[in-house]
C-alpha cells in the first residue's frame, strides 16, 4: 500500500470525518432518523476503511481485539444496567421514567440516550470484530503449495 | 402516557421476581467477559444459576398459590407493551431449566477443563448463561415476537456450546452446523407463522391473540400461521422426522453441554408448542384441522418405536441416549396429542421427569468420558466395577427412563398409560408399555457393558471426582424422589394443563 498515496491521504481524512458523523447520528436520533444501530455501523467503517488501506496489523494497534471483545459485552451491560437502575426506585425493568420521576419526559429521554449508548458500544464491536475474523482469516493455500 | 402504568410505582423486590428470573443469567454473561478471569468465569455462572433456580422455585410456589404473575415491561401495558407472563405451565418448565443448569454447572467445573481448549473456556460459561437466558425467556414471556427472539438468542448460543466439542472430536463442527441449519430454518418457519398471526390479528401479545382468533373464528390465514408455527417448532423440539440434528448435536457436544441441552432445550421448545396449540389456538380448533389425531399422534407413536430401536443399536452411550430422547420426546408429544387434561398433564409431568433423568444419564456419561476419554461401549467396559459409585447412578437414572415403579418415569407413565385408556385408546396404551420395554433393552445394553464386562485395568479404583460425583447423585435421588413425592410435580402438572387447556383466564385449581 505504501505507493498508494491518494488512498491513504483520503483514508486519514475521512476516517475522523466519519467517526464525526457517526457521534452526530448517535446523539442526534432523538430527533432525526438514527440511533445506536445506525451509529455503531458507521463508527466501525471508520476502523474497517483505515484496515482496508493500512492492512490489520495497523487497525488491531489502534483497537486491539480484545478491547473490541469487551466492546461486544459491555454495551449490552450497559442497556440492561439501565433498565436495572429503574428495579431499585421502583419501577418496572426499563421505566425510564424511574430515572426523573418528577419530569418522567425528562427521563425518558435520558433513558433512550443511555440505552442507545449501549447499542452503539455492542453494534461498533460487532462489526469491528466480524471485519477482524474475515480479514484474520490465513490465506488460502496456493496451487503451488499442493 | 395513558397506557403507561402509574399505580405500579413503588414495585418492590418480589413484583419483579418474573424478570430477573431472565435478566440475572442475561446480564451476568456479559459481566463474565468483560472481566474476562477464566477462573471466576465458573463462580459467576453458578452463582447467577443457582440465583435463578431459586426464583423459579419462588415463582412455582407463588402461581401454584396464587395463580398468574403478568410482568410489564418498562412499565407499557399489554397487548401494547411486552409482558411476562407466567402461570403453573411455564412455572414449572422454568424450574426444570434452572435447576438442571444448576445442578450440572458443578460438574462442568471438571469436565469442561478436560473437554474445552482454555482459551474458550471464559466464553463457554458466558455462552451457557446466554443460553440458559434464552431458555427462560422464551418460556416466560408472554408476546409472541419475544418468544422469537429468545429461542433465537438460546439458539445461537446453542451452536456455540455444541461447536465446542471440536476438541475432544472434530465431528462437533459438523454437528454444531448442521443443527445451525436445521434450526434456523425452524426459527424461519416460526417466525413467518408469527407473522401471519401477526396479519391476521393485529397483534403480537399471545393472550391477545387468542381473544381475537376466538372472537373472529379461523381463517385459512390462521390455519397458514398455524401449520408454519408447528413446522418451525417441530424442528426445535425434535418431533420424529424433523430430529435429524439432534443425535449428532448431543453426542459431539461437550459433556456437560448434552446434560444440559437433554434435560432443557427440547423441553422450553415443547413448552411453546404446548403454549401456543392450547392458548394461542385453543382446543376447539385444534380439533376442528384434526392435526392431533392425524398428524402428532401418528409421529409420537413412530418417535417412541423408532427411536428405541435405533437406541438399542447403538455403539456410543450418547449417540444411544439421544435417540432414547427422541423417544422420549415421542411420549410427551403424545400426551398432548390425546387433547385432555389428563394427557396434557403426563406431557408436562414427562416434561420435567425426563429433564431431570436425561441430565443425570448425560452427566454419567460425561464422567465416564472424563476416566475414559470416549463414550463407546467398547472403551467404557467394565468401568461399572472401577467406578462403583456412577455405575450405580447411571442404573438409577436409567430404571426411571424405563419407567420402573418407585421412579420418576414410572409416574409419567403411568399417566400417560391412564390418559390413553381414559380416551379408550388400548392400542396406543400398549403401545406405550411396548416401546417401554424396548427402553428396558437399551438400558440393559449399558449396563451389561458396565458391568458384566472385564474391566481393562483390572481391580483399581479410579472413580470420577467428587466434583462431578455430588451433581450426578443429585440428579439420580432427584429421579427416585420424584417417584414417591408427587405433590409438587402432579400438581403442578395437573394446575398446569389445567391452565393450557383454559387457555390464559386467571382460572386456577390451588391443589390441583
Amino acid at each position: 500500500m505504501r505507493h498508494h498515496l491518494i488512498l491513504r491521504v483520503i483514508t486519514k481524512l475521512l476516517a475522523g470525518a466519519i467517526m464525526l458523523f457517526a457521534f452526530y447520528v448517535q446523539f442526534h436520533g432523538d430527533y432525526s432518523p438514527g440511533g445506536g444501530f445506525q451509529a455503531g455501523v458507521i463508527l466501525a467503517v471508520a476502523f474497517v476503511l483505515y484496515g482496508l488501506v493500512f492492512g490489520l496489523p495497523a487497525v488491531q494497534a489502534v483497537l486491539p481485539p480484545w478491547v473490541v471483545h469487551k466492546m461486544m459485552a459491555l454495551g449490552v451491560l450497559v442497556y440492561a444496567g439501565t433498565g436495572v437502575i429503574s428495579l431499585f426506585t421502583g419501577y418496572a425493568f426499563l421505566d425510564y421514567t424511574a430515572l426523573n420521576p418528577a419530569h418522567p419526559e425528562h427521563g425518558q429521554e435520558l433513558g433512550i440516550l443511555w440505552v442507545e449508548g449501549g447499542v452503539g458500544i455492542t453494534v461498533t464491536g460487532v462489526m469491528v470484530a466480524i471485519y477482524y475474523a474475515f480479514a484474520g482469516r490465513p490465506p488460502r493455500i496456493s496451487d503451488e503449495e499442493w | 402516557m395513558s397506557v403507561q402504568d402509574t399505580q405500579q410505582a413503588a414495585m418492590t423486590l418480589a413484583d419483579h421476581l418474573p424478570l430477573l428470573q431472565v435478566l440475572v443469567p442475561f446480564m451476568a454473561a456479559p459481566l463474565i467477559v468483560v472481566i474476562g478471569a477464566r477462573r471466576l468465569a465458573w463462580g459467576i455462572a453458578f452463582a447467577a444459576s443457582l440465583a435463578s433456580a431459586g426464583i423459579a422455585l419462588a415463582i412455582l410456589l407463588q402461581v401454584l398459590d396464587s395463580g398468574m404473575i403478568s410482568y410489564h415491561i418498562g412499565g407499557w401495558v399489554p397487548p401494547l407493551g411486552i409482558e411476562y407472563r407466567i402461570d403453573a405451565a411455564n412455572a414449572i418448565v422454568l424450574l426444570l431449566i434452572a435447576s438442571v443448569s444448576t445442578v450440572v454447572l458443578p460438574f462442568a467445573a471438571r469436565s469442561v477443563a478436560a473437554e474445552i481448549a482454555r482459551k474458550h473456556q471464559t466464553l463457554f460459561y458466558a455462552m451457557w448463561l446466554l443460553c440458559l437466558a434464552g431458555l427462560l425467556g422464551m418460556v416466560a414471556t408472554g408476546d409472541a415476537f419475544n418468544v422469537f427472539v429468545f429461542l433465537e438468542v438460546s439458539s445461537l448460543s446453542t451452536y456455540v456450546l455444541v461447536s465446542m466439542g471440536a476438541r475432544r472430536d472434530k465431528r462437533a463442527l459438523t454437528a454444531a452446523y448442521d443443527y445451525l441449519i436445521m434450526g434456523t430454518i425452524g426459527a424461519t418457519f416460526f417466525v413467518i407463522g408469527i407473522g401471519f398471526l401477526y396479519a391476521a390479528t393485529g397483534t403480537l401479545n399471545m393472550a391477545d391473540m387468542a381473544a381475537i382468533i376466538r372472537e373472529n373464528g379461523a381463517d385459512r390465514t390462521i390455519q397458514t400461521a398455524f401449520a408454519f408455527i408447528v413446522v418451525g417448532m417441530g424442528l426445535k423440539v425434535a418431533v420424529y422426522p424433523l430430529h435429524l440434528w439432534l443425535p449428532n448435536a448431543y453426542t459431539y457436544a461437550p459433556s456437560v453441554v448434552s446434560a444440559f441441552l437433554g434435560g432443557t432445550a427440547t423441553k422450553a421448545a415443547i413448552y411453546v408448542l404446548m403454549r401456543f396449540m392450547f392458548t394461542v389456538f385453543r382446543p376447539e380448533f385444534l380439533f376442528e384441522v384434526r392435526a392431533l389425531d392425524l398428524i402428532m399422534v401418528p409421529l409420537a407413536l413412530v418417535a417412541m418405536f423408532a427411536g428405541s430401536i435405533i437406541a438399542i443399536f447403538q455403539r456410543d452411550m450418547k449417540r444411544m441416549l439421544a435417540y432414547s430422547s427422541i423417544a422420549q420426546i415421542g411420549y410427551i408429544l403424545l400426551g398432548i396429542g390425546f387433547l385432555t387434561e389428563t394427557g396434557l398433564s403426563a406431557a408436562v409431568i414427562h416434561l420435567f421427569n425426563h429433564g431431570i433423568t436425561k441430565a443425570a444419564l448425560f452427566m454419567g456419561a460425561g464422567a465416564l468420558i472424563f476416566r475414559s476419554g470416549s463414550s463407546f461401549y467398547r472403551s467404557l467396559e467394565g468401568l461399572g466395577r472401577t467406578m462403583p459409585f456412577t455405575g450405580f447412578a447411571i442404573v438409577i437414572a436409567g430404571l426411571s427412563l424405563i419407567g420402573v415403579p418407585g421412579t420418576a418415569g414410572f409416574i409419567s407413565k403411568w399417566l400417560l398409560v391412564q390418559a390413553a385408556i381414559e380416551k379408550g385408546w388400548w392400542p396406543i396404551a400398549l403401545a406405550v408399555v411396548a416401546s417401554s420395554l424396548l427402553a428396558v433393552i437399551y438400558v440393559w445394553r449399558v449396563v451389561e457393558v458396565l458391568y458384566m464386562k472385564e474391566p481393562k485395568s483390572a481391580g483399581t479404583r479410579d472413580e470420577a471426582p467428587v466434583s462431578m460425583l455430588v451433581p450426578l447423585w443429585i440428579a439420580a435421588a432427584a429421579t427416585v424422589y420424584f417417584g414417591f413425592a408427587t405433590e409438587l410435580t402432579l400438581g403442578a402438572a395437573q394446575s398446569a394443563a389445567d391452565s393450557l387447556m383454559s387457555g390464559f383466564s386467571p382460572v386456577h385449581a390451588g391443589g390441583g
